[in-house]
């Protein structure tokens, strides 16, 4: 439901649900978690970059979890490295999202069989929102990870149980 | 000087420390004594003949026979000639002499060794595991490790 669907022509007046108003302006500053693990960082530094711009969305890097909303994940997570992930993930303020970027965090990509040191899916240790495929995906895939994140938050109730919709 | 003058030299100083070579490989290589490691390192690098000043690379090998492998690519900057050494030891008794004494580079080729394959390097200053986590469970490049079902909780195969 689109927030300017209420807007009256003759004024300068917006009807709308609070919920309505509270999702449009949390979609809107989907403040991102740095998280480069390995070669998808590239890709996530080139949505960044002029080129592709991913601030339009609202999306701004942060280097700390207390000010992020979303975690991108992007790249190989190490065992070593999984734990420091969910401690990273423990201190996000709630509400919280997760996209996993690229095959190494979906399921452990090209190291799914003899990567002894490799944990096959950051889902093992947080819950993901949004999977985005792809080894490493182009920035545009990663546009739209954000895009369908921002659809899920769009859909998100007070009065009804969160992550449901 | 020809690896064939570089084992000559060896030979002369340290006789029946030099086990076995080969010297029409494409890289040529010298087997040699573990429990003499260091004392040729030295020598390798002070003698104004030789003067392997670079170690461009120490690996570790499992031979899957019962016995581990380090294998030294050593080089020289002044004379610009190259040898590679190799030393050998048990699995039941990993242990060989450090020479980061002798070559700076060694300290973390060696922790890398020790990481992956359990080799012990005697009188390192530092030996503790490098990449893989300090509580990892085995050594992950030996052929009969076995990856481990559980790490910390953490599910590890797929």
């Amino acid at each position: 439901m689109g927030l300017l669907d209420y807007k009256f022509e003759s004024s300068n007046v917006f009807i709308t649900s609070l919920e309505n108003l509270l999702n449009w302006a949390r979609l809107s500053s989907l403040f991102q978690m740095q998280f480069g693990l390995a070669c998808c960082a590239i890709e996530m530094m080139a949505a960044s970059a002029s080129n592709f711009d991913i601030m339009r969305f609202g999306v701004i890097p942060r280097a700390t979890p207390r000010q992020t909303d979303v975690m991108i994940v992007a790249g190989t997570v190490t065992l070593k490295m999984a734990s420091r992930i969910k401690r990273l993930y423990d201190q996000m303020a709630e509400p919280r999202y997760v996209i996993s970027m690229g095959s190494c965090s979906n399921c452990g990509g090209p190291y799914w069989e003899h990567g002894y040191h490799v944990l096959k899916g950051v889902d093992r240790v947080i819950p993901v929102d949004v999977y985005v495929p792809g080894c490493p995906p182009r920035p545009e895939a990663l546009l739209e990870g954000i895009m369908k994140l921002q659809e899920k938050v769009r859909k998100e109730s007070m009065s009804k149980k969160a992550h449901k919709a | 000087m020809t690896s064939q003058e570089i084992q000559d030299t060896l030979k002369s100083k340290f006789g029946d420390a030099v086990l076995e070579s080969k010297l029409d490989a494409q890289q040529p290589w010298i087997k040699i004594a573990t429990n003499k490691a260091k004392s040729i390192g030295f020598f390798l690098r002070d003698e104004p003949s030789l003067q392997f000043d670079f170690m461009s690379c120490l690996s570790g090998v499992d031979y899957n026979d019962g016995s581990l492998g380090i294998v030294y690519h050593l080089y020289s900057m002044v004379h610009k000639h190259k040898i590679v050494l190799k030393a050998s030891c048990t699995k039941d008794n990993p242990h060989i002499q450090s020479v980061s004494d002798v070559w700076g580079t060694a300290n973390w080729h060696e922790r890398e060794a020790f990481d992956m394959f359990g080799i012990y390097f005697d009188e390192h200053p530092d030996l503790r595991r490098i990449l893989c986590p300090d509580d990892y469970p085995g050594f992950p490049l030996r052929k009969d490790f076995k990856v481990p079902e559980f790490y910390n909780g953490m599910k590890v195969p797929y």
